[in-house]
């Protein structure tokens, strides 16, 4: 099922979107690679849901107005986003940055929302659990380091990228380190807010992943008490696109759209 | 011509097996691999070799700052410019650079460069930089913002400089209720500023423009490319209307004199080689953090990256001879590719540095004296 590729215009950023299916509408907030394949993860839920994908400013080809620095302002943009669409409440997912975007979201305001899943998600620090460091990795690196499978990962190296997708892989990397360089992925001051998450939220995370360690969803765990945690095994960084079709079940289960 | 006695003091003890170990002698190497002991040795020879450049006839000593790498120990570049200032008399301080961005309060580089302009009447110049790309790694300052951060660390030293204090400064990155310096700077309105750089254009346009008139040095480059930066700098110049000073435009670069070419090449090559192989090499992942270059001269860096593949190789003595980024030999031979550079640019500041790599004493020192005795006295 292919989605439907348009624009979504907020304030003065017109961002480039992705839909597909009927059903609640699930927002889906990428990381920091940019929007990802349109794959198994976004069919599978698409049969339940009317999925929509946003780039967030700064990525790709969405432009990045000058008020948006940093993650606090993607947070304020998306609740203008949320206040621009039709539907009363939203399931909203998010991976590694977009569920940060996500969590500081859902801290500010949650009455857009109908349930909150945080797939590996970056914003949170834990003292003495190191990160790996994706801005020192080089491009194999990277791909070796976010994918369990190496199969799957040397299959993804072997792709060589077009001129355009090693331009916008490179908008994208801009556009990740003004979000991500400093502090290195979180935010110091979202860990002590989170407790005013108030919808059912659930954290999915990959066992092997060596971006952000599996460990993180205890600290995430210990402020939203509530939450559903599920770590999948033999799996990176990006469950959605390493166990797409169990990550969407996940989703779908949690959300009652079984 | 100006001559500047330009120095890295970089750790020539290293281990060389365990640095290849590394993906770079910056940032990730161990510093378990310095010795201390070995590395106050190294401090006190380049001290005397700076001091020596004084007695040689340089117009200036130059230093400069890197952080967390083997290339080169002066994290604090000031605290040698302070040493420099009390062996020496006559020549000037020249401090190329402080790297702005990497720092969240300016005003200390501002109160630095004051304290040593006063503690040596006036001799000082003051280098500004963004540091090296890797050193955004070092210090966790997001390079997305470098430009913008060296832009406004620029105006607020400049203003701490010249503006009667006490006056508030509001700015995106920086702000202070009070900015008030104590000591003000000894040269007025303030000592003389120079942009080395690699060359990118946003620098050269900004280092140009008439209400600045930077002298703009160019950094180990290729002389080809050398040539064009310059004369970037001088197209620049004219489209504001105004014909650049040979003092606006600088070369800094590696040189070994010996008495003949085969001599020089023979006792500079392992020492070139270890400076851009050893000490310098990084993946760009390290080099070019995104926003350290901006977006589009980033993506004709990647187009040029692309045309010639991506192969690692390890540069040689003749690669470096043959582009000229390393001027190596005889007297005849250096004043000859010195000069081609001036005919084409008209510059008029030589930024040599004569200590490179592992290049021992002996023959830094030995290289200082031909350069001072063959090559000095042909351009005055």
């Amino acid at each position: 099922m292919a989605p439907a590729e348009a624009t979504l215009e907020t304030r003065d950023v017109r961002a480039r979107t992705w839909r597909a299916g009927r059903g609640p509408v699930l927002i889906f907030l990428h990381g920091a690679g940019g929007v990802p394949p349109w794959n198994a993860f976004f069919n599978t839920l698409a049969e339940r849901c009317e999925v929509l994908v946003l780039e967030h400013p700064g990525f790709g080809k969405t432009p990045s107005p000058p008020y948006i620095r940093n993650v606090g302002d993607l947070a304020m943009y998306y609740l203008d986003v949320l206040d621009n669409l039709k539907s009363e409440r939203v399931h909203l997912v998010g991976n590694s940055l977009g569920g940060w975007i996500a969590a500081e979201l859902a801290t500010r305001n949650c009455s857009r929302l109908a349930s909150l899943t945080l797939i590996s998600p970056a914003g949170v620090r834990v003292k003495g659990v190191p990160v790996g460091d994706n801005f020192i990795w080089s491009p194999q690196e990277s791909v070796r380091n976010l994918y369990y499978d190496q199969a799957m990962a040397e299959q993804l190296l072997a792709q060589q990228p077009t001129d355009e997708q090693a331009e916008l892989m490179l908008v994208n990397r801009f556009a990740a380190t003004k979000y991500g360089w400093e502090p290195r992925w979180f935010n110091p001051a979202l860990e002590g807010w989170l407790h005013r998450i108030s919808v059912p939220t659930q954290i999915l995370w990959g066992a092997q992943d060596k971006l952000l360690p599996a460990r993180y969803a205890d600290a995430w765990k210990a402020q939203i008490p509530s939450a559903r945690v599920e770590v999948l095994g033999e799996c990176g960084h990006l469950p959605h696109m390493e166990k797409s079709e169990l990550a969407a079940r996940k989703i779908l289960d949690f959300i009652g759209r079984r | 011509m100006e001559f500047i006695y330009f120095h890295l003091m970089p750790y020539r003890p290293l281990d060389m097996a365990e640095r290849a170990k590394h993906r770079s002698a910056w940032v990730v190497m161990p510093n378990t691999l310095y010795d201390p002991k070995k590395g106050a040795e190294e401090y006190a020879s380049y001290i005397e070799q700076l001091v020596y450049a004084e007695e040689l006839g340089f117009d200036a000593l130059g230093v400069n700052e890197h952080h967390q790498t083997a290339y080169g120990m002066m994290p604090a570049p000031n605290l040698i410019a302070s040493a420099l200032i009390q062996r020496t008399k006559r020549v000037k301080i020249a401090v190329l650079g402080r790297a702005l961005p990497l720092t969240n309060n300016p005003i200390w580089i501002a109160e630095e460069f004051a304290m040593l302009d006063n503690l040596s009447r006036g001799r000082l110049i003051a280098g500004f930089v963004r540091g090296i790309g890797s050193e955004y790694h070092a210090t966790g300052i997001n390079p997305y913002w470098s430009h913008e951060r060296f832009q406004e660390a620029h105006d607020l030293i400049v203003a701490a400089w010249t503006k009667p204090g006490p006056f508030e400064f509001d700015g995106q990155h920086y702000n202070f209720r009070y900015v008030n310096l104590w000591p003000r700077p000894y040269q007025q309105p303030h000592p003389p500023i120079w942009i080395p750089s690699q060359g990118s254009s946003e620098t050269i346009k900004w280092a140009s423009h008439p209400s600045r008139k930077y002298p703009f040095l160019v950094t180990f480059s290729a002389q080809d490319l050398v040539i064009r930066y310059l004369e970037m700098y001088r197209e620049e110049a004219r489209n504001h209307g105004y014909e650049a000073d040979g003092n606006q435009l600088g070369w800094a670069a590696p040189i070994y004199v010996a008495d003949t070419d085969e001599r020089a090449k023979a006792e500079a090559a392992r020492a070139i080689e270890s400076l851009f192989n050893d000490y310098l090499a990084m993946p760009w992942e390290m080099l070019l953090p995104p926003g350290y270059m901006s977006l589009s001269s980033m993506q004709s860096t990647m187009k040029m990256r692309k045309s010639l593949g991506t192969l690692a190789k390890r540069v040689t003595v003749d690669d470096l001879m043959a582009s000229g980024t390393a001027v190596i030999g005889s007297p005849k031979t250096v004043r000859a590719q010195i000069e081609r550079v001036r005919e084409k640019t008209g510059f008029n500041r030589l930024v040599s540095m004569l200590q490179f790599g592992v290049l021992p004493d002996d023959l830094a020192k030995r290289n200082m004296e031909m350069f001072a005795a063959e090559i000095m006295p042909h351009f005055r």
